[in-house]
């Protein structure tokens, strides 16, 4: 950020001292630099249209047919509204991954993102070693989405597992968590939880950047530390504290691999784990509705950007931005 | 910020502050390795030991579940390791060759509607990769890919046409660092802006293709949905897909080869992370942070 602010005023000067000379010479080369801006960006411009824009606006169509896959694309037939209706109004599952994912994403990113900033808080005085400590709270996220890693917390938390154990040192008697449709979704937060590394480094960067001389100025009026955190540290970090929260908030909408790992791609026990992406792979893999998967699609991408336009729109009123806006 | 800190510590309030601190940091780095340490040990326990014992240590060490785990389905995890590797591999050069192109035109280049497609990339790090994997699914079945002779196509041409936004963002974030005298400079000696990628750009990026090949590469090696989606014979299989199968047939008998087979399928992450840890934790922040 402090690179790119820099580094405007300096280029602005440049040109404004060599326009003449240069702005008549230089048609062609800006011509050239044009066609050369489209040669380097045809690889990208060739992925969005044929594996984004395409697919998404076939999908588009798709979505009010009953197309199957397994029958060719030319005999599908139009159905209007029907899965989309058929999604809202009769079909349970649907609503039962809605919640589920929504329930998921509620409990989860919140509490991930108090741990985060509580280790972060923890980790933010500079002491040998705080890196390492860093770095392997870090490790799970680099890990944790894992079907490996998945398989191992299932079983970490079945009637066997590291869990149990843990508590019968206490005289309690466990149960298998991960077969019980009121526990089963519980453990899948705890994986979500467990990987808060990659949130926390955001944090620490963050934290980075609050200027000391703010504490000082809080500490001579008399803050308590609690004051300060609440003062100081809470409004200067709502920027980062934002950014985590729309990210994590879209990634937890969108776990898949744990839920197929715990219900064996079922969404079970008793619907319990069915996330609204699983839901959608048994639909349309599974199943072989594409059509309906396509209009299940449609819908939680407008979802998402729905979502994602609420947090913009109230985070005017609750993100501080301590210096102007350079975007 | 070091005096304020030195002279909080110098108080003895001060110093039980920070063994608490340490203590309550110990504590927690504990509850997070153990599930890792736990699968390491579980992987060396016996089958009957699997049952009773619940802790840390095999009281039977019992390294021969790594080779029932390797042989343990008709296809050697051998192949799956293989096969990984190489979408792994050609993902990470497709996406460093790629991206690094689309960042340099966004980054450097000035041509028509760039602002308009800048917009349109940052909105595609949006886009929920289930959402794009069904229209890509019938698509790519169209063009048949899916099943093909070569069912990696479905999964690694999207790499070689930049279609992970996030790099070519980070490598753009990284290119507004290079200074523009550079470029001026060479332009000066008669560079077309081809030349100033290749002697300019190219070689000033490397941190951040550095930073995009580790984490494009450990990405693809832990990706689970699209290799499901796409791979169906049990030869092609990567070893995310090959995992589940130990769920398919999951009696209890088989859980020491499956916590050995997931010690070795982590194990290439883990090496990257302690190689690169550094790196890594400082990549996600100039993604993330700027902008």
């Amino acid at each position: 950020m402090a690179l790119t602010t820099a580094e405007q005023p300096s280029v602005r000067a440049n040109r404004a001292s060599g326009i003449p000379a240069k702005r008549r010479g230089s048609r062609r080369g800006r011509r050239s630099e044009a066609v050369a801006g489209y040669v380097f960006l045809s690889p990208w411009l060739l992925g969005l249209m044929a594996v984004t824009a395409v697919p998404m606006l076939l999908s588009l169509y798709i979505s009010f047919t009953d197309y199957d896959i397994l029958s060719p694309l030319s005999e599908v037939e139009w159905v209007g509204l029907d899965n989309y209706e058929r999604m809202f109004t009769a079909d349970p599952s649907y609503w039962r991954s809605v919640t589920v994912t929504v329930s998921f994403a509620l409990i989860a990113v919140p509490l991930k993102l108090a741990v985060a900033l509580g280790v972060a808080l923890l980790l933010n005085r500079a002491w040998r070693g705080v890196g390492l400590f860093r770095g392997l709270f870090y490790l799970p996220s680099l890990i944790g989405g894992s079907v490996a890693l998945a398989i191992v917390w299932v079983n970490m938390f079945n009637r066997e597992g590291a869990f149990n154990g843990f508590l019968g040192l206490f005289g309690i008697e466990g149960k298998p968590w991960v077969n019980d449709p009121s526990w089963a979704l519980e453990t899948l937060m705890v994986l979500a939880i467990w990987q808060f590394g990659a949130p926390m480094v955001i944090f620490l960067a963050g934290l980075k950047q609050v200027p000391t001389e703010l504490y000082e100025a809080a500490s001579v009026d008399g803050a308590g530390r609690f004051r300060q955190f609440r003062s100081v540290t809470l409004p200067m970090l709502s920027p980062v504290i934002f950014f985590n929260l729309v990210l994590e908030t879209i990634n937890g909408f969108q776990g898949f691999t744990a839920a197929f790992v715990l219900s064996n791609g079922t969404g079970g026990p008793v619907d319990s784990t069915l996330m609204y992406t699983l839901n959608l792979y048994i639909k349309g893999f599974t199943d072989y509705e594409m059509g309906y998967a396509s209009a299940m699609a449609w819908v939680f991408l407008l979802a998402i950007g729905i979502i994602t336009a609420v947090f913009f729109t109230t985070g005017r009123f609750w993100v501080h931005y301590s210096d102007g806006d350079d975007s | 910020m070091g005096t304020h800190a030195l002279a909080a510590s110098r108080r003895p309030s001060g110093i039980a502050r920070g063994i608490v601190r340490m203590l309550v940091l110990v504590a927690i780095l504990g509850v997070v390795l153990y599930p890792l340490a736990w699968m390491v040990g579980t992987s060396l326990k016996s089958q009957p030991e699997i049952a009773s014992n619940t802790g840390l240590l095999p009281e039977e060490f019992t390294p021969g579940n790594y080779t029932d785990g390797w042989n343990h389905f008709d296809v050697s995890f051998a192949r799956f390791f293989l096969n990984s590797t190489m979408v792994a591999l050609l993902t990470v050069v497709g996406n460093a060759a790629s991206c690094l192109v689309a960042a340099y035109a966004f980054a450097r280049l000035k041509f028509p509607l760039r602002g308009f497609w800048f917009t349109i990339m940052i909105g595609t790090l949006l886009l929920p990769q289930h959402v794009l994997t069904v229209p890509q699914y019938i698509l790519f079945k169209q063009f048949g890919w899916v099943g093909g002779d070569w069912p990696y196509m479905p999964l690694l041409v999207p790499q070689f046409l930049a279609t992970e936004a996030f790099f070519v963002f980070l490598m753009v974030q990284f290119m507004r660092g290079i200074p523009r005298e550079l470029d001026e400079a060479a332009k000066i000696d008669g560079a077309s802006p081809f030349g100033i990628f290749r002697y300019v750009i190219l070689p000033l990026s490397r941190p951040a293709l550095v930073t995009t090949a580790i984490f494009s590469f450990i990405w693809t090696w832990n990706e689970f949905f699209r290799q499901l989606v796409y791979l169906s014979d049990l030869k092609d299989y990567t070893l995310p897909v090959a995992m589940t199968l130990f769920i398919d047939s999951s009696g209890q008998s088989s859980i020491g080869p499956m916590f050995a087979m997931s010690v070795l399928s982590l194990l290439p992450v883990f090496l990257f992370f302690v190689a690169f840890q550094r790196m890594l934790v400082e990549g996600i922040n100039t993604s993330g942070l700027k902008g």
